[in-house]
């Protein structure tokens, strides 16, 4: 037996530690749950780190899953080895490849992290809707159901397509196995060596093209012989079973570990099996056991190779006893007679003369839905009955088509020899970080086995995490949250007003609480239900003030050490010393080359946590008088009281089918109701020093800096503190102005007081706007907000939209979302819709603003006064532009029918009436608003008519009639995706001439995913993918898309010329053609201080980096220059811009020739583009008038 | 002509010395510097207190936003090969010693005890020839007694002393009340040079933002009168080495810094302005006029308008205000 190392690893690293070991070429892709492996192998190989046949694999970002695949495809072609990874709709790209490289006959092993499809809502998480979506293409599939079988299974699939040469999927479960932490074997060089056939890699080799040895493939074939050059695969299938099993046998006298195409377990005579794969296997298979030792004849089989299917290893597989098969499908085909594994269970039987076999399918476990032991029971429970349900749901309540099986939730089999740990913790407060460092402390310096499993929620800023660790002596097989816990770590007294962080604390347990109240304080602030269950249940309380350690140690915020000590304190987990002297070398090995500073503060953490860890006694009466809070207030509208504030509250497992929309349709507005309190403190205004600019309101990212200008009479009933001054203006003589922040819904960010202009004359660290604690002013403020939003907003026909200092009047109709705080993007999205909401339809692509635009539990667009808000969508993410023209096209024939029709029966209607309509001058507020009148004028002329029963044409002009009003196509997105993915349609859409206005949020990287690089992605800068800094320059967008002269150009940076902003999105809007907005938008993934980030934008212009510039086709009919720059040439080196960010300096420091060497490239780039610039701009473009 | 001088040990082939300053991060500067006829390289300085920021700042960044998002659990690759810390100016200091056949001292400005020990012996193992102690104590607090502040700067050369064996140099500035018992001290705990003066940044108010604005200046020759005077009185008062540096822009003023007591003239503000190849007009101007003058060697001419040598010593002392005072009223 070869000495194998343990290691504590996910899913997705184990599966690339393979990938990258047996593959020469690597094209990449990022999506969620994948990119970690595609990151791996990057890493690796910009470490140099080989493969088994000693040299290091090629790793190539492409700009699609698509172009992913088909660079596979040539790879392979040409006889390399290559892989790639992927999940959810970027497998479904690969699907017309993935058809060639079958038919072909072409041995490689794609890594799928399954993950759900998008269907009436994106989801992120996992179940087999992928898979199950190719299983059609001629590829084999290998599913593996833990972090273990992850390793081996990719080896496994690596050997057999190698012998099969039929291509394999290799899948396991998106996030629950590709994500979980666990302590498995690595497989050695010698066991991957033992295992791949060099014969069978030069055979590979061997059929590669060559002008050598000329072949060719890819023909187009004709009705006389592509049928049975499609048949002439057969062979090669049918001997796929029989490959993978020998290799599995073959692995099993390597490394212990048996496997076979179909796994039983359970009892030896089971009457009742279930039929399942993935990690759900896993939990099936021990509560199978466990039922068993109870004496049920129950037994689970665990499908392995899924295809090609082997109906003889199926029947072979299963025990002779058995009458009743469950097949448990995690994915959903509707309107099919059953789910695939169902129908593949049902033909086995059939064909092998076992039809007296009762066959039940359900579904389960879709988008990471839970599937425990009790689901699991669920199902044997209903193979008992004589008419059991089929094609039923189990883990659901479905109220409308009743398919769901009844669960007994008090059903559990977790051992107690598994400490059971729960963490409460925020994203920012390093909770997780630490736990993962827990798990591998515990993992790797003792015998024990360990698993970690971390839940997240939906949000960018301020988000919430549950960790859920498991220990114990034995291998932990348990793929599901933990419900039963016997140690709770709440690391945010936050949470106590959130929801029930007891709710599952087993009898006994141990409950550490940070909290700034002193141990004796603490018990009465206590919500009642918490002091009833620490008695109720016998529970230990530990107190800590953890932030005042941290602050005392010089940790900052982070209290991510601290807490981790606490837990190993008090935990028994380990003997305390121990623990305490391998937390100290984690933090070495973890900061050790952050510098001996960082070293010695987590130190120092370490030994002053002990002595500010308390125990409360827990007294045997529950006093508290305090309840906690609902969700959301009572003044939320139905759908919000019975859904939205039941996911809030983290209930919404428990929401039944027929309260969801059955089409994905959601109300907006209802950010609202989600009240964070995140910010620990919150800007106020000072009117004393306050010059009216609304540069705070304008560069929020989260409209929680609000205007309003109202007259006097409107402060009648205002509270006390709530603050006006008269505004300075001319055009509202006598009227108040007042800047407002909502305070339960500002981040904290600070942006709006750093770049406040008016400074206190007398103090002048003090400015217009101030950054104040938000606890002991919060009543108070949310009284004063309640009362500002009840002023009325101001009539938008009085507004100069233009300037700053007045748009930002304007009501958003984008508020209070998740984005990060500080975040660069979200201040232009509000602009949008400020300035044109009210008649705005968006098309968003996937990515960081279709997450925060459009993540449940809520949305931040929302509806003014009148019910008029944007009407927003996410289709996908590479055809965001696409979608965007079709919603276009739409408008553009609704109107020319609705003109259409106005025409026709002008008479009938008024011929003045169809004039103004026909002839209206939208292009400002005052004839938005007028349009609208005409049109309610136009609906009672109609209604009218209709009444005297005139025609059906009307019908149509009445129900179309909105669209005489302007509207605005807005297509949002990403550079992931213009530059990128989407880059082909975004081209071809602005290329049509049609009205759409693109607004392109660009953070240089593929945000939403972690930071990988895009084409967007400038010279000199780390990012994922380019971890030695990016060789090639940015691609100049702008460029590119002025080189059709008829479409209207902008490149912009808010924080560096607001002015320059406004006007671009304003002539963008209501140039009546294809526009194309560019904005600058700076992002964590630049590390970069977010209060500040502004300054940057102003650097980036500064440098020449980011040279402000409009191109308007309307300038050349007038025989002007379209190119206008709107900034100077650069007058500071680029330098003193990119060494402020992370992204920038950490070449620096990892690579200093690397990035001096790449600084004067970009330098370089920098100076060649202004001056062609310059050129361009002073070109004589006199000749083109009138034309 | 013998330009040669001895400094802190050293046997110099003449006394100008370029000082620390951002032109010594290229290692082509470096080998220019010894091309044009520097003498010795002084580095730039390594400062632990941007070390440490820089540490910090990569932890913050790093970490921000992490592990708090099932999408983006990271934003940043990872790399192993990752030089936060002294690495770095080590490695520049050892390409330092190889480019160019000149001793080379490292300049080191710390800020706690564990980072002068640790960075100087850092230092040493990189193969530095000497090392310049920058240190600047600025006392804002009104309980620090002048006392207090002069044992800091004895304390960290005695800590530096304890853990290197390459001579130490102590550059100063000209605040303290008594600077003869200072460099006494100095002196007497082992410091192998003094170097006259650290310029420091003064900052400027920007009266339109309404803010503190860091303000950098380039030294002037006008300025060389401070740290001439001061080698003048402590010239063969102190056993180590003195090093003259601000305002050493053209021949008269390194000759003025030898002729004071100086064993060399450290410039920088004169490289920064006018490149590298200063230093040879710098040698060549003395060449120049010590021919003229007929002088032999540095030796000759060093300390020979030192307060113990000149005339008129009170020239140096409080008398010598007085007594421009009265000329100038002569004058009128």
């Amino acid at each position: 037996m070869a000495n194998r190392p343990i290691v504590t690893i996910d899913g997705n690293e184990a599966a690339a530690y393979i990938a990258h070991k047996t593959n020469e070429v690597i094209a990449i892709y990022p999506i969620t749950p994948s990119s970690a492996m595609g990151e791996w192998a990057d890493q690796w190989t910009s470490e140099l780190k080989p493969n088994i046949w000693n040299t290091v694999p090629l790793v190539m970002e492409m700009q699609s899953e698509g172009g992913a695949a088909g660079a596979v495809h040539g790879a392979l072609q040409t006889g390399s080895l290559t892989t790639t990874f992927t999940a959810s709709q970027g497998l479904l790209l690969m699907i017309p490849n993935m058809y060639k490289i079958a038919g072909e006959l072409t041995s490689t092993v794609f890594h799928v992290a399954a993950r759900s499809l998008a269907a009436q809502g994106l989801s992120i998480f996992g179940d087999h809707s992928d898979v199950m979506g190719v299983r059609q293409t001629g590829w084999a599939m290998l599913c593996s159901n833990s972090v273990q079988e992850i390793m081996d299974f990719a080896l496994l699939a690596q050997a057999a397509t190698l012998e099969a040469r039929i291509p394999f999927i290799h899948f396991f479960d998106g996030f629950r196995t590709s994500h979980e932490v666990a302590k498995i074997e690595q497989l050695t060089d010698d066991d991957i060596r033992a295992m791949i056939d060099d014969e069978l890699v030069m055979a590979h080799r061997g059929r590669g093209l060559t002008p050598e040895r000329p072949v060719m493939r890819g023909t187009a074939q004709n009705p006389d012989v592509y049928f049975q050059g499609r048949e002439t695969v057969n062979p090669f299938y049918l001997k796929v079973p029989g490959i993978v099993q020998a290799a599995m046998d073959k692995f099993a006298a390597l490394t212990g570990r048996q496997y076979h195409l179909f796994d039983y377990v359970g009892a030896p005579d089971a009457e009742r099996v279930m039929v399942i794969m993935g990690s759900a296997a896993e939990t099936a298979q021990h509560t199978a056991e466990f039922l068993a030792s109870q004496g049920e004849k129950v037994g689970v089989l665990k499908i392995r190779l899924v295809r090609p299917w082997s109906s003889e290893h199926f029947i072979a597989a299963l025990p002779p006893t058995v009458k009743v098969l469950a097949t448990m499908d995690r994915t959903k085909e509707p309107g099919a007679a059953g789910e695939p594994l169902y129908q593949d269970v049902i033909t086995a039987l059939m064909e092998s003369g076992k039809a007296q076999i009762r066959v039940i399918g359900g579904r389960y476990g879709l988008s990471s839905k839970e599937w425990t032991p009790a689901m699991v029971k669920a199902v044997f429970d209903e193979m008992t009955k004589p008419a059991p349900k089929n094609h039923f749901t189990v883990g659901i309540i479905d109220d409308v088509t009743f398919t769901s099986l009844e669960v007994d939730p008090s059903f559990t089999i977790e051992s107690p020899k598994v400490v059971r740990a729960l963490f409460y913790g925020l994203g920012a407060d390093g909770t997780v970080g630490a736990n993962k460092n827990s798990i591998k402390i515990i993992g790797e310096d003792t015998p024990n086995f360990a698993q970690g499993y971390f839940v997240y929620d939906s949000k960018k800023s301020g988000a919430t995490t549950v960790s859920h660790l498991r220990f114990g002596p034995t291998e932990i097989r348990q793929p599901y949250l933990i419900e039963s816990a016997n140690f709770i770590a709440i690391h945010q007294s936050v949470f106590l007003e959130r929801f029930d962080v007891l709710a599952k604390a087993a009898p006994g347990a141990i409950c550490l609480l940070n909290t700034y109240y002193s141990k004796e304080e603490v018990w009465d602030k206590l919500p009642r239900v918490y002091q009833q269950q620490l008695i109720s249940k016998g529970m230990k309380l530990y107190v800590i003030d953890a932030y005042a350690v941290a602050d005392k140690t010089g940790m900052g915020g982070r209290i991510n050490t601290i807490m981790q000590t606490c837990f190993f304190a008090i935990s028994g987990v380990l003997p305390r010393d121990e623990a305490i002297a391998a937390i100290k070398e984690s933090i070495y090995k973890t900061y050790g080359k952050r510098g001996e500073k960082v070293v010695q503060a987590n130190y120092q953490a370490v030994d002053d946590t002990l002595a500010n860890l308390f125990e409360v006694p827990v007294p045997s009466q529950a006093t508290s008088a305090l309840e906690l809070p609902p969700p959301v207030p009572a003044a939320a509208p139905d759908f919000v009281q019975k859904v939205t504030a039941e996911i809030i509250a983290g209930r919404g497992d428990l929401l039944p089918v027929s309260a969801m929309p059955v089409d994905g349709t959601f109300p907006v507005g209802t950010a609202q109701w989600e009240k964070r309190n995140l910010a620990l403190e919150i800007p106020i205004w000072d009117p004393d020093v306050c010059i009216q600019c609304g540069k705070c309101a304008l560069v929020c990212p989260h409209a929680t800096i609000r205007i309003k200008v109202y007259p006097q009479e409107e402060l009648a009933g205002a509270p006390e503190s709530f603050q006006s001054m008269p505004y300075k203006g001319k055009e509202f003589p006598n009227w108040l102005y007042s800047i407002q922040v909502a305070p339960e819904d500002c981040t904290g960010c600070a942006a709006c007081v750093h770049v406040c202009p008016a400074k206190n004359k007398r103090e002048p660290r003090f400015k217009a706007i101030n950054m104040e604690p938000q606890p002991p002013i919060r009543q108070r403020e949310v009284e004063n907000y309640d009362f500002f939003l009840g002023i009325p907003d101001i009539d938008r026909r009085t507004v100069n939209i233009k300037l700053v200092k007045t748009n930002q009047m304007l009501q958003p109709l984008f508020e209070y979302s998740g984005a990060c705080s500080g975040c660069g993007e979200t201040p232009y999205i509000k602009l949008v819709t400020q300035l044109f909401g009210d008649r705005t339809i968006v098309a968003n692509a996937t990515g960081c603003s279709s997450i925060y635009g459009g993540n449940l539990p809520t949305t931040p667009y929302t509806k003014d006064a009148s019910g008029r808000g944007p009407a927003w969508s996410n289709s996908l993410f590479e055809d965001n532009a696409e979608f965007g023209l079709g919603m276009r096209l739409t408008l553009d024939k609704r109107l020319e029918f609705a003109r259409e029709l106005l025409q026709a029966h002008a008479e009938r209607i008024g011929p003045e009436l169809v004039d103004a309509l026909l002839q209206a001058d939208q292009s400002d507020e005052s004839g938005i608003y007028e349009q609208r009148l005409r049109v309610a004028e136009l609906r009672q002329r109609l209604a009218t008519i209709q009444s005297n029963g005139e025609s059906r044409a009307l019908t149509h002009l009445a129900d179309i009639a909105d669209v005489l009003v302007a509207k605005s196509v807005w297509i949002f997105g990403g550079d992931g995706w213009a530059y990128d993915i989407g880059y082909g349609g975004l081209d071809h859409v602005l290329s049509t001439g049609r009205n759409v206005n693109v607004l392109v949020l660009d953070t240089e990287v593929y945000s939403n995913t972690g930071g990988q690089m895009s084409k967007s992605t400038p010279r000199a800068a780390v990012a994922k993918f380019a971890a030695g800094g990016k060789r090639m320059a940015k691609k100049d967008l702008a460029m590119m898309a002025m080189n059709y002269g008829s479409i209207y150009v902008a490149r912009i940076a808010m924080g560096a010329n607001d002015a320059q902003a406004v006007r671009a999105i304003i002539e963008a809007e209501n140039y009546d053609g294809p526009s194309l907005i560019i904005a600058y938008s700076h992002c964590i993934a630049h590390g970069i201080n977010m209060t500040t980030a502004n300054d940057q934008q102003k650097l980036a212009v500064d440098s020449g980096y980011w040279p402000l510039m409009r191109f308007d086709p309307r300038l050349t009919a007038q025989g002007k220059n379209p190119l206008q720059l709107d900034s100077k040439a650069p007058k500071i080196p680029l330098q003193d811009y990119i060494y402020n960010e992370t992204r920038y300096t950490m070449l620096l420091k990892s690579d200093p020739q690397a990035a001096a060497m790449l600084l004067a490239e970009a330098q370089a780039d920098v100076n060649n583009r202004w001056r062609m610039y310059e050129q361009l701009a002073t070109l004589d473009y006199s000749h083109a008038a009138g034309h | 002509m013998n330009l040669t001088t001895h400094y802190m040990g050293f046997e110099l082939k003449n006394p100008i010395v370029p000082s620390a300053s951002p032109l010594t991060r290229n290692i082509d500067n470096i080998r220019r510097m010894e091309d044009a006829g520097a003498a010795a390289i002084t580095m730039h300085s390594l400062f632990e207190e941007q070390i440490e920021f820089e540490a910090e700042q990569f932890e913050h960044f790093f970490g921000y936003g992490t592990e708090s998002f099932a999408e983006a659990l990271t934003y940043f690759p990872k790399l192993n090969e990752f030089g936060v810390g002294p690495d770095h100016y080590l490695e520049m200091v050892r390409k330092a010693k190889e480019a160019v056949d000149l001793p080379v001292i490292a300049s080191l400005n710390g800020i706690s005890d564990g980072g002068w020990i640790d960075y100087a012996t850092k230092i040493q193992q990189a193969g530095a020839d000497a090392l310049e102690i920058n240190l600047y104590f600025l006392p804002t607090d009104q309980n620090t007694t002048s006392g207090e502040v002069e044992q800091i700067y004895l304390d960290v050369l005695a800590n530096v002393k304890r853990h290197v064996t390459i001579p130490v140099a102590m550059k100063l500035g000209p605040y303290f009340t008594s600077l003869p018992r200072m460099a006494h001290a100095l002196d007497g705990a082992g410091a192998d040079a003094l170097v006259l003066f650290n310029r420091f940044y003064q900052p400027d108010l920007d009266i339109e933002e309404l803010a503190v604005m860091p303000h950098l200046v380039l030294s002037s020759s006008e300025e060389l009168r401070l740290p001439l005077r001061w080698i003048a009185i402590l010239y063969s008062h102190v056993r180590c080495s003195l090093a003259l540096t601000t305002g050493v822009h053209r021949a008269e003023d390194a000759i003025k810094a030898v002729m004071a007591g100086a064993d060399i003239a450290n410039t920088t503000s004169a490289l920064l302005q006018y490149g590298i190849g200063h230093i040879t007009t710098l040698l060549n101007g003395m060449v120049r006029w010590m021919d003229e003058h007929e002088y032999d060697s540095v030796d000759m001419m060093k300390g020979s308008l030192s307060q113990r040598n000149v005339a008129e010593p009170a020239a140096f002392e409080r008398a010598n205000y007085m007594k421009t005072l009265q000329s100038y009223r002569g004058l009128r």
